[in-house]
């Protein structure tokens, strides 16, 4: 026991630097390490809830044929029957979900077609192409096809 | 009571290892629970991976159009989280073949090789979102990382914008966003999907090229779509973990 108190200067200064050392890296971290990492894995857990919160834009033809069944009717009949209302009306999501009076504009009625159908050596064989200048020099293509059910045979 | 060194050594480790523990413990204190992703979407139900048919790809370019337009990729200068490349193949030199990709095809692909010999296609290119990828493991600070429903990640507010990922990436697939300084990449339309709807660019696909597919979904056509096609990752030779899906990858494509 007086063997103890003899040195305990040496003692106390060692614990005193623990305490301090401990109590420096447990304020350190608490600081540095953002809440809820290592929660899933080596990462901040809010940043899913951060990635999550960017607002839709194109809100999905499920969507729009809820309203426009006529247009969903036609298009099921026709060649266009799996492409999205949005592949050629841009997002629409505003539109869709009633925030924005503005009525759509429509689609530019020959420009929007040539970017599928023009013809290119590297699209698939398949595909049905044209040559503009060949098929219709001019004009809107809606003047022969429906946008939504394009063939006339 | 004469306390001997080891008495002390016992006691100084005991009082660190809990004093570490109590600190762990006043953590979930002050955080509370975690509450991290309500509603119905649970992360542990899902593992979410993608297909690409090379057959059906027209290159319209409307993937990389809605992509800019869903995400608030910049538009100038031209940087894309997905992009459309096209292929020239000569016969005569199968290993090298031309490639290009205009404005990463936004606005679609001007006729190029009309009359040439050779095999022509195009193939889409995204993030793989690779279960074991090269971009999470030299992330220094823990910004970009695997999801535990297989997305990759980034956590905007901690990327320092070091760009050891934008190089560690073997695709290519990631860009530092100009406005902000941190890095952008493909989430996978993460707030779509876990929203239940699909990716933007899968919605505005015409032909079905593209395909978004959750692994852990017995119902998924994805699995069908695997059982029935040859696919191939791409770059298999890195051990990434890709899930990215191609059919009828042509092994010029680098
Ligand atoms: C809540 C019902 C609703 C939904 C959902 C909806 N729309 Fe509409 N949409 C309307 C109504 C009503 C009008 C007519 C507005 C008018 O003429 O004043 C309209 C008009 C339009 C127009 C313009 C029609 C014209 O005559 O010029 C387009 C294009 C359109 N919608 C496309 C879409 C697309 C694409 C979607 C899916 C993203 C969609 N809509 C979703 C109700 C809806
Ligand atoms: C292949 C491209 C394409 C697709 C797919 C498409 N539209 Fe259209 N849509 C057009 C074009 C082009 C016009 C303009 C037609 C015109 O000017 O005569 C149009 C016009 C419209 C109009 C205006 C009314 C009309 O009949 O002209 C509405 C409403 C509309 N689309 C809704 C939809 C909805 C809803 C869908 C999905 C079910 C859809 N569209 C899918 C190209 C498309
Ligand atoms: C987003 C791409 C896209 C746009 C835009 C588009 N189409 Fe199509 N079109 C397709 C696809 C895909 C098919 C189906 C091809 C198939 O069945 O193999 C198709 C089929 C057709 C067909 C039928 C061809 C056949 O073999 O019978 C016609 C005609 C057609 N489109 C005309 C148009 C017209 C006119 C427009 C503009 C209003 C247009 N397309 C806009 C993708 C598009
Ligand atoms: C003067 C009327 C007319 C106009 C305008 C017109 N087409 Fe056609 N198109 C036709 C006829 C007729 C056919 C053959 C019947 C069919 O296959 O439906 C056809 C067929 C097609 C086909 C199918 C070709 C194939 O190989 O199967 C496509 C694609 C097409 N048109 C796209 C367009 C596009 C894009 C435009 C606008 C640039 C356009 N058409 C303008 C009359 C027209």
């Amino acid at each position: 026991m007086r063997h103890f108190f003899e040195h305990k200067e040496h003692l106390v200064r060692m614990a005193v630097l623990f305490v301090v050392g401990i109590l420096a890296f447990v304020v350190f971290r608490e600081i540095m390490v953002p809440a809820g990492f290592g929660e899933y894995g080596h990462f901040r857990a809010g940043a899913l809830d951060d990635v999550r919160a960017h607002p839709v834009k194109y809100a999905g033809q499920a969507t729009c044929v809820q309203c426009h069944t006529d247009i969903a009717e036609q298009r099921a009949q026709g060649k266009h029957a799996h492409i999205g209302c949005e592949a050629c009306h841009g997002p629409l999501a505003t539109h869709a979900e009633g925030k924005s009076d503005e009525v759509p504009t429509k689609p530019d009625p020959r420009a929007t077609c040539l970017r599928c159908h023009t013809q290119n050596v590297t699209k698939p064989k398949t595909f049905p192409q044209i040559v503009p200048a060949e098929h219709s020099a001019e004009g809107p293509c809606t003047a022969c096809h429906q946008a939504h059910s394009p063939s006339l045979s | 009571m004469d306390e001997t060194r080891r008495d002390f050594l016992l006691k100084t480790g005991k009082f660190i290892v809990l004093s570490a523990a109590a600190a762990g413990a006043w953590e979930a204190v002050v955080h509370g629970q975690p509450d991290r992703v309500p509603e119905a979407y649970r992360l542990l139900d899902h593992w979410w991976a993608f297909t690409i048919d090379i057959d059906k790809c027209i290159g319209c370019g409307n993937c990389v159009y809605a992509c800019k337009k869903e995400n608030d990729v910049p538009l100038e200068p031209q940087f894309s989280r997905t992009w459309v490349e096209r292929y020239h193949v000569n016969p005569d030199d199968m290993e090298h073949p031309e490639v290009d990709s205009p404005d990463g095809g936004y606005f679609g692909f001007p006729e190029k090789y009309a009359g040439q010999d050779g095999k022509n296609f195009f193939v889409p290119k995204m993030c793989n979102h690779c279960a074991t990828s090269p971009c999470v493991q030299v992330c220094p600070v823990g910004a970009t990382f695997e999801s535990p429903d297989g997305v990759v990640l980034v956590d905007k507010s901690y990327c320092l914008g070091c760009r050891y990922c934008v190089q560690a990436c073997p695709y290519g697939c990631r860009f530092i966003d100009p406005r902000t300084s941190t890095v952008d990449k493909c989430t996978l339309c993460y707030h779509r999907i876990t929203k239940g709807l699909t990716t933007a660019c899968c919605e505005v696909c015409p032909t079905g090229a593209r395909q978004l597919g959750d692994l852990k979904n017995p119902n998924d056509p994805i699995h069908a779509f695997l059982r029935d096609h040859k696919v191939q990752i791409l770059k298999p030779q890195m051990a990434t973990g890709a899930k990215c899906y191609y059919n009828g990858l042509d092994g010029s494509v680098r």
